[in-house]
């Protein structure tokens, strides 16, 4: 057609479609986005410092601290590096309690995602159904851990509450029911024509892309790249649970919808695998209060992709360094990428595909005042 | 329409939903709410002070004079005092409505002679 320029059109960082402040410069042609500048930092809470400032065990409700919907995927990305250096192994019951922990926070970060989209898409009917569903989740939680949204049963050295016999039987109703729920929305997902004609072909990320612009998790994932940490590198116990990797070959919003609801079903079984299988004895080992000099890099597989902690020590009570790299600012690149050549109309949607959790990710930025240079502190 | 006969089911459920202020969600057992003091057994040994990730508990006095100063405010509701307790002196009540708009009135007394001063519910 033939624009004679661009108009650039300002995105965020308070804006109705996005749920947490961050700004995006869209320059568009016409209707058609044609470049991206994403600028992070708006929510920059100083986490990394003050994790140099507290000992350790405190730490812990730190790290739980960074992210509120996958909390039990930092602590346990936190206890696992923190372990690491000290040189403590868990008892095999802890693990399983943890696995069983992090996948039904799987369960409840996905569920609540599928509702974000839903509602993204203008369906929101979906949205208020799954959402009620996950209560299930939410109510399972707040029985095995004493919080709904902070579970706090992670602690150095095994897990601070057990699962009683009663407690497995919960477990297995809620995940009955849970599991016919969720069926059911995959169906609607597949199915539902106004669904399909929002998502379906809308914010494509081609495989090679997706590859070479780092993307992790479901994003990765939904473009057919089969890549988890589960499944590459095991830890805790999924490496004695056998589960399928979920992939789809879409490389749409609409695949991602998909990988992430039969992950859902997907960690269901993983559940019920672990409870099963669970071993009897000790929940929890006695952690030193100090760690010896050293540095260690931990990942965990969180609700939104890889998830990476690194923890340097000097041999004292608090860490000398810690740093946090949350899935959101991996995802980031990949999503200025799949956001070239899409319409305005679909910006909010594509930008809900990846999950993104900005308050995570944030990073310092540091504008030079005489030079009007820009850095952002991304590593 | 895929979601039509979910709907029509809907129809003839209660909903989903309690109308909070009069009718209330009755927490589990072993819900993290409120942590109380019991200063008949407390043994004033500032093992829960130290536990304390925000340093929200404060030991103040000796003896008979000696109080805990718990500040409602700071408190991340983790329940590391509950379990650095030696003699189980603490334990997490059920109450959950603890938000406020004054942080002056946060701060809770629990002393050796006076009875446990009961919780304000913020107003």
């Amino acid at each position: 057609m033939g624009y004679a320029s661009t108009i650039k059109v300002p995105f965020g960082p308070q804006h109705p479609a996005l749920k947490e402040p961050e700004h995006f410069l869209f320059e568009c042609e016409g209707d058609i986005v044609v470049n991206v500048t994403p600028r992070i930092g708006y929510v920059h809470r100083g986490m990394e410092k003050a994790f140099e400032l507290g000992t350790y065990s405190h730490d812990m409700y730190l790290a739980e601290r960074v992210c509120g919907i996958c909390t039990s995927a930092h602590t346990t990305c936190y206890t696992q590096a923190v372990e690491e250096l000290m040189g403590v192994e868990i008892p095999a019951r802890a693990r399983y309690i943890r696995t069983i922990i992090a996948e039904l926070e799987r369960l409840q970060s996905h569920s609540l995602w599928v509702g974000i989209v839903a509602h993204e898409a203008g369906f929101d009917t979906l949205f208020m159904y799954v959402w009620r569903d996950r209560e299930v989740v939410m109510n399972l939680f707040e029985e095995l851990t004493g919080g709904r949204v902070l579970h706090a049963i992670n602690t150095l050295g095994g897990v601070r509450r057990d699962i009683s016999p009663d407690a497995v039987l919960k477990i297995k109703g809620g995940l009955d029911y849970f599991e016919k729920r969720t069926k059911e929305y995959l169906r609607v997902i597949k199915t539902e024509r106004t669904f399909l004609k929002r998502t379906s072909g809308v914010g494509l990320l081609k495989p090679d892309d997706a590859a070479s612009l780092n993307a992790v998790g479901p994003t990765l994932r939904g473009s057919g790249i089969r890549n988890d940490v589960r499944v590459d590198d095991p830890y805790i116990a999924y490496g004695e649970i056998p589960f399928n990797l979920i992939t789809s070959d879409g490389c749409d919003v609409l695949s991602r919808t998909v990988v992430r609801t039969e992950e859902m079903l997907e960690s269901i079984n993983i559940i019920r695998y672990a409870l099963d299988h669970m071993p009897a004895g000790e929940i929890r080992v006695r952690a030193p209060k100090n760690a010896p000099p050293g540095e260690v890099v931990s990942r965990v597989e969180a609700p939104r992709g890889e998830l990476m902690h690194y923890a340097r020590s000097n041999g004292t009570a608090k860490p000398e360094r810690y740093k946090v790299r949350a899935p959101t600012l991996a995802n980031i690149p990949s999503l200025c990428k799949t956001l070239m050549g899409v319409h305005v109309a679909d910006i909010p949607i594509i930008l809900a595909g990846i999950d993104p959790c900005f308050a995570c990710m944030d990073r310092m930025l540091i504008i030079g005042k005489k030079t009007n240079e820009k850095r952002y502190f991304t590593r | 329409m895929s979601l039509v006969g979910e709907a029509l089911k809907q129809l003839m459920r209660k909903p989903s939903t309690l109308k909070y202020p009069s009718e209330k969600a009755t927490p589990p057992p072993g819900f993290r709410g409120l942590p109380i003091w019991d200063m008949k057994k407390c043994i004033l040994c500032v093992l829960c002070q130290n536990a304390c990730p925000p340093s929200a508990i404060k030991l103040i006095g000796k003896g008979q004079e000696a109080k805990v100063e718990y500040h409602l405010d700071r408190c991340i509701f983790c329940g590391e005092c509950v379990d650095a307790c030696p003699v189980d002196a603490i334990t997490m009540s059920g109450q959950y409505e603890l938000a406020g708009s004054d942080r002056s009135i946060m701060v809770l007394c629990f002393g050796k002679e006076k009875p446990v001063i009961p919780v304000k519910n913020a107003p």
